[in-house]
């Protein structure tokens, strides 16, 4: 089946099973590798991209239920406010170890900013207790997340 | 000897009333109506009706070999998932049935001639089937739903036999049952049996018309729907007058499935019943899980699309029947984790955000796929969070291709965890929040067969 | 600074000749057996000058740093460049860094002889080489530029990649003076710098990698892309070590996207247009296995027989005074601590991409051992070594589990079957039922306790060799010395010591490496020992501590800072206690405080964590830091949740539903404390990894008064009567 999607602004047309998540369509399909694979069941949160702006795990999503909404990947993240504060907080203060979980890491972040521009930690844990990093960074997420926020 | 002082004679004969009564009393609890009496007693011997015949498979395979019969029926009667332990080999026994006064475990059905039933004769396996009776003579306990298998013909019967010949030998000794005196005194099962076995086979409705016949024989006879769904009495029989208005079975909620709007399932649609049955999930009444789910896996959903609308129709017909459940079912839950029901739970909203919520979403409206949309189910919406809480022990597994399934969690979220999360689903997502304790927790976890 | 995409880096490399005299030679103090050495050229372009393996500079200046060691999210690359930049004077924000091709003989680590990423000792064992690289290479260019000016060299001066001539003001750029360079001699003795001149080492610095890292750019093993290429993924018998009886692959072959079937003797893979379309054809295989002898095996029997194990005499790898005589004074007490099976579970899974034509094979992954890699790779595909290239990725967790080339071999047999590329990679389920897996170990202490010190001290450490396996050459008579490594340097003054081994191999389970290495179970009996000898001598664990660390200064330092930084001794509420834990591991000497709550049920969490650290020159002090607080995340997970069990020879743990992992939620604040230090650096990757749990560990046993001998914490046994 074809599916067209929009994905960071640009129209992709793809040729795959509808029950293809979007993860497999992105990396492989596409070439766009920033999106991890990490556990397939929507338990580490490597895989997240936006679909209208939400959080969505791409391991699980279904190519064809994306229809016309728009897909954000962490490759386009940095065009949108939130994202861009994330990725700069990030650097800042050096969150990053092997990287790996990060794109999802940050897509998480950036969710959350743009929905809530003043998370307090109840929010953070809420909204990236979903994301595992087996690298262990999460003081320095938590740090990072405050600070795009402007609080730190 | 004394005479009886004229005190003692009254309180002798009133005992001896209270006694007559009692017994009248318990008898009327525990011997009621069979499982087909609601529809009226308009029935013929299989051999006198004229409609299409309701027994055996379809039409399709009418023609088949006994061999390919016996698999529709098998699957239809749903041996397997009994006979069968988590990755052992297919009806080689083995799963363990905990009960209060022991556990059962199910036997061996291959043809393996030492350790299976490869020594049955025809009438040996009817006997079993039908009677609960084994070829060594000893009575099987009612944990084998012979009492449903008993409305069978001789026919199918024999077909399934036939299959589970035609299947490899697998040599497996069977486990003895650890039951506690007197549970373990098999020979008390003869007058069970006696009582409530009907030890008759499935008599057409006149009344009624064919698909709905059809439909009986597969719920009762095969697929023994009311082994989970009809709730039991005292004497461990089921009891036909609150007929599938639901109970707990193997530490599941099986749930009402009488035409009751609030409760039942009279307010699903015909679409929704078929979908729920072939799939294992109608959009926005939940998802198949625990014994049912592996009803759909390795019966349902193996079944002839008429056979289950035959179905469907028979499921209409059982008269409604309230049961405790709450007739609310609640709306979805707002986006914020912060806004809604059970905000309070610390430890339950700890482990939902962890582990739930990347597919459950915060509302219960999954954003990835409708069959993980848990608002509106019948699970979040039960007080006693029974099935919840043994979802997130075991899972939900679906093995149709490209279905998705949910993992168990069983294993690292420890009683207090589960219970917690339990309490804050229900009361996020459902109409009153369980009270869950990490002792309920673990009670159920000893209840599952495994 | 930015780092190139490696298959087309590492290819431009791999095409140019070999450099002859220009590679600065170094000592081994170890020897694998002799490999067949690829006559593999280093990374040296034509027109560079290039003085050794590390070093590239062309003539428009533009300077390349080769790393030797692989990225895992350690910071390696940043901390190696430092050091090289540091002595070579470079411009660092315009140097770039290569991923090093497989060499042991270029690249090999100088602990080890071979081309290894692991414990912690990128820093620690190449800091001299490194250094020695660079300033070679400085002094070399500022002798090329003293020459053009016919001035003596000692006059000028380099920095920022120029070399000076300050009294007649002029300069030159590295790249003017480059091929100029490359016709000197290689000085083998080049002046160092003396540390109080560093300008970069010491300074926390922004690491190189994680720009791209942030924005999707970077290329992990599991990102290659090759033209072509199809997508596979494997299923290997649920029975470690079964093979493959038969498979039926009618059902898998119908699907859409799937192409092939491989049916290899120990596993099957499917190969298809994408991952997914891989992945339905493996759901949709019906493979009958060969289960062979392990399928009766369960943990139970291979506990059973590890504590039968450790009753036997072992390998005596330590020996100091009398022990019997020591156990004989004061008090004795006996205790036995176990810790099991774990998995790496590295977020990015197990993969491998392969290329055969038939002039070689390429393959692109993320490894910990590259030589290693191009030799499983060259065996499997039939091939001389030379033939075999390697495009090393950065690596999305290591952990030890890519010290392992298993995934690369088995990629390359698949990919014999293949007439395309192929991208194999694993699921998450089978990247974790087919691990290697952290040994399980069963320590026993005897220990004796006189006026408050300990004076003898009888250590056994029993589980299976990593090292018999992995390294052969390193097992000597019987002694597997990273399993007893920290027992065997212990810390603590104590007269009478005697640390043995046994070797004892689990049924089933192939063991490997994994963060912490040996020293994470040493560490962890012994500072649990360490609080339950306190507790008998009725001291406080830090006072106790203290009393028995004269001969390790820097430690005493360690600890008595962290006892300060973490308020040890103010009062707490009731079931919530503080643990502390040393360890003189990997050359770094670490204290840990953690502070946890037991609530009644039994459940633990964490409050506070707290770490000071003496590891030396530190090379960037915010990597340290991240180090440590990654580490102990990695081991308080391990010591909350993590164990891998056994039932019918099956591995019962798939994926994070059921293999714990930590989460932000539930991390405390960590504050990791260090502490200015001239020494030689130390390692710090692992050290986290162990020192969280004993930590946790006392912290409970303060909370509770129960002392857990055993990981992961049984929750059970410190529930509260009430609940
Ligand atoms: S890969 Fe999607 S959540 Fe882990
Ligand atoms: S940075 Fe390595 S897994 Fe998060």
């Amino acid at each position: 089946m074809t599916f067209s999607i929009s994905i960071n602004g640009t129209k992709h047309d793809v040729d795959v099973a509808d029950d293809t998540p979007l993860l497999w369509v992105l990396r492989d399909v596409l070439g766009m590798t920033g999106t991890k694979y990490g556990c397939g069941i929507a338990q580490c949160g490597a895989c997240t991209v936006h679909v209208d702006g939400n959080p969505l795990r791409s391991c699980l999503l279904p190519v064809g239920t994306i229809g016309s909404r728009a897909v954000t990947t962490i490759e386009g993240i940095g065009a949108t406010e939130a994202g861009a504060k994330v990725q700069k907080a990030w650097l800042d203060r050096e969150v990053i170890q092997c990287g790996y979980c990060q794109s999802g890491q940050i897509m998480s972040a950036a969710a959350l900013l743009a929905a809530n521009p003043h998370p307090d930690d109840a929010d953070i844990d809420a909204a990236m207790a979903g994301n595992i990093c087996r690298c262990g960074t999460y003081v320095r997420i938590r740090e990072a997340i405050k600070s795009a926020a402007g609080e730190a | 000897m004394r005479h009886m002082s004229p005190a003692r004679r009254v309180a002798i004969i009133v005992v001896a009333a209270v006694a007559i009564v009692a017994i009248g009393v318990a008898a009327w609890l525990v011997f009621g109506p069979g499982p087909l009496a609601f529809a009226g007693n308009s029935t013929v011997a299989l051999a006198d009706y004229h409609e299409a015949n309701p027994t055996g498979v379809p039409a399709d395979l009418a023609k088949a070999d006994a061999i390919r019969r016996g698999e529709y029926l098998a699957k239809a009667a749903d041996c397997m998932v009994c006979h069968t332990t988590p990755g052992g080999e297919a009806y080689a026994g083995g799963l363990a049935f905990p009960l209060p006064f022991g556990t059962l475990y199910s036997t061996n059905i291959t043809s393996d001639k030492e350790t299976g039933i490869g020594n049955y004769t025809d009438q040996d396996f009817l006997n079993a089937v039908q009677r609960g009776i084994r070829k060594d003579g000893a009575r099987l306990y009612p944990a084998m739903t012979y009492t449903s298998y008993t409305f069978m013909t001789d026919a199918d019967a024999l077909a399934i036999k036939a299959y589970l010949f035609s299947l490899p030998a697998v040599h497996r000794p069977n486990q003895d049952d650890t039951l506690l005196f007197p549970f373990n005194q098999r020979w008390g099962m003869i007058f069970w049996s006696w009582a409530f076995n009907p030890n008759t086979r499935f008599a057409p409705n006149t009344a009624k018309c064919a698909e709905w016949n059809r439909g009986a024989y597969i719920a009762e006879a095969l697929a023994h729907c009311g082994d989970c769904h009809t709730p039991r009495n005292l004497a461990f029989a089921l009891d036909n007058r609150r007929k599938f208005s639901g109970a707990v079975a193997a530490g599941w909620r099986a749930y009402n499935i009488t035409a009751d709007k609030a409760t039942g399932i009279g307010a699903w649609s015909d679409d929704e019943i078929f979908a729920y049955l072939a799939k294992g999930h109608a959009m926005g009444r939940g998802t198949a899980s625990g014994p049912m789910g592996e009803a759909v896996d390795r019966s349902f959903s193996q079944m002839a699309p008429a056979d289950i609308r035959a179905l469907v129709t028979y499921l209409r017909s059982i008269p409604a029947v309230a049961s405790s459940e709450p007739a609310t079912i609640a709306a979805p839950a707002p986006t914020s984790p912060k806004e809604g029901g059970a905000v309070a739970d610390a430890l339950g909203r700890r482990v939902f955000a962890q582990a739930c919520a990347s597919c459950h979403s915060w509302t219960g409206v999954s954003a990835l796929s409708p069959v993980a949309t848990i608002s509106g189910s019948r699970a979040v919406n039960d007080p006693t969070a029974t099935n919840v809480a043994q979802i997130v022990i075991s899972g939900t597994q679906r093995f149709s291709p490209g279905a998705m399934s949910m993992p168990a969690f069983g294993s690292t979220y420890t009683d207090s965890e589960i219970a917690a999360v339990a309490n804050y689903v229900t009361g996020r997502f459902g109409s009153a929040a369980s009270k869950l304790t990490a002792k309920d927790v673990a009670d159920l976890r000893g209840q599952t067969a495994r | 600074m930015s780092s190139k995409h490696a298959i087309f880096s590492r290819r431009s490399v791999l095409q140019s000749g070999l450099a002859g005299g220009l590679v600065l030679a170094f000592p081994w103090p170890l020897r694998a057996a002799p490999v067949n050495e690829p006559e593999q050229p280093p990374d040296h372009p034509d027109g560079q000058f290039a003085p050794n393996a590390f070093i590239r500079i062309d003539n428009s200046g533009k300077t390349t740093l080769v790393m030797p060691q692989a990225e895992m999210g350690q910071g390696v690359y940043t901390a190696i460049a430092m050091i090289l930049a540091e002595e070579l004077d470079a411009d660092f924000a315009q140097v770039m860094i290569e991923h090093g091709p497989p060499s042991d003989k270029l690249y090999g680590n100088p602990l080890f002889g071979v081309q290894v990423t692991g414990n912690s000792n990128s820093i620690r064992a190449f800091w001299d080489k490194l250094r020695n690289a660079g300033a070679a290479a400085r002094t070399m260019l500022i002798a090329a530029a003293a020459a053009q000016w016919q001035v003596d060299a000692a006059s000028c001066t380099a920095a920022n990649g120029k070399v000076t001539h300050a009294s007649s003001n002029r300069s030159l750029t590295y790249g003017e003076v480059a091929d100029a360079a490359a016709k000197l001699p290689v000085p083998e003795k080049p002046k160092l710098k003396d540390p109080r001149d560093f300008t970069l080492i010491g300074k926390p610095l922004k690491r190189s990698d994680t720009p791209n890292k942030s924005d999707g750019k970077t290329i992990y093993g599991i990102d290659a892309m090759v033209p072509d290429m199809k997508f596979a993924t494997l299923v290997q018998c649920p029975v470690l070590g079964g093979k493959v009886k038969h498979a039926d692959d009618s059902a898998a072959k119908n699907l859409p996207g799937v192409r092939q079937v491989v049916v290899l003797d120990d596993l099957v893979a499917v190969v298809g247009d994408h991952m997914w379309a891989a992945w339905q054809g493996l759901n949709a295989l019906k493979v009958t296995w060969d289960e062979g002898q392990n399928a009766k095996i369960n943990s139970a029997d291979i506990w059973n027989e590890l504590r039968a194990a450790s009753q036997k005499d072992g390998v005596v790898a330590k020996s100091e005074g009398d022990v019997n005589k020591g156990l004989a004074q004061g008090e004795s007490f006996d205790a036995a601590y176990e810790l099991p099976f774990l998995a790496h579970a590295t977020m990015e899974p197990m993969n491998c991409t392969v290329r055969l034509s038939p002039d070689g094979c390429e393959i692109w992954t993320g490894s910990q051992v590259q030589s290693r890699a191009q030799q499983y790779a060259a065996k499997a595909a039939g091939l001389p070594i030379d033939k075999v290239k390697v495009y090393n990725h950065y690596i999305g967790g290591g952990f030890g589990r890519r010290l392992e080339a298993d995934m690369v071999a088995s990629a390359v047999r698949i990919a014999k079957e293949v007439s395309a590329p192929i991208k194999v990679v694993w699921t998450r389920e089978e990247d974790m039922q087919h691990d290697v897996y952290r040994p399980a170990y069963r320590d026993t202490i005897s220990a004796s306790l006189s006026n408050g010190k300990i004076v003898g001290w009888k250590y056994k450490v029993t589980g299976s060799s990593v090292l018999a396996r992995w390294f052969p050459v390193a097992f000597k008579n019987g002694l597997d010395g990273d399993a007893v490594d920290s027992a065997v340097d212990m810390p603590y003054d104590i007269p009478n010591k005697r640390v043995e081994y046994v070797r004892a191999e689990t049924p089933a389970v192939t063991t490997g490496f994994w963060r912490g290495v040996g020293p994470n179970n040493n560490v962890f009996a012994i500072e649990s020992f360490m609080d339950e000898l306190a507790r008998k001598a009725n001291m406080d664990p830090v006072a106790f501590r203290l009393g028995m660390l004269d001969g390790t200064p820097r430690l005493k330092a360690a600890l008595k800072l962290v006892a300060e930084k973490s308020g040890w001794g103010s009062p707490l509420p009731p079931r919530v206690g503080r643990g502390v834990s040393v360890q003189p591991s990997f050359g770094s000497f670490i204290a840990t405080v953690v502070e946890a709550e037991v609530d009644d049920m039994g459940e633990v969490h964490l409050r506070r964590v707290t770490c000071a650290v003496d590891t030396g020159i530190a090379v960037n002090p915010d990597t340290i830091m991240a180090q440590l607080q990654g580490g102990l995340i990695f081991g308080l997970t391990a010591a909350l949740w993590g164990e891998v069990t056994i039932e019918k020879g099956r591995v019962q743990q798939s994926n994070f539903n059921n293999y714990r992992m930590l989460r932000i939620d539930e991390t405390p604040p960590i504050d990791v404390h260090v502490i200015k230090s001239g020494e030689h650096p130390g390692g710090i990757g692992e050290t986290g990894a162990t020192a969280g749990p004993p930590a946790l560990r006392n912290a409970i046993y303060a909370a509770t008064g129960v002392p857990l001998r055993r990981l992961p914490i049984d929750r059970s046994a410190i529930a509260s009567k009430k609940a």
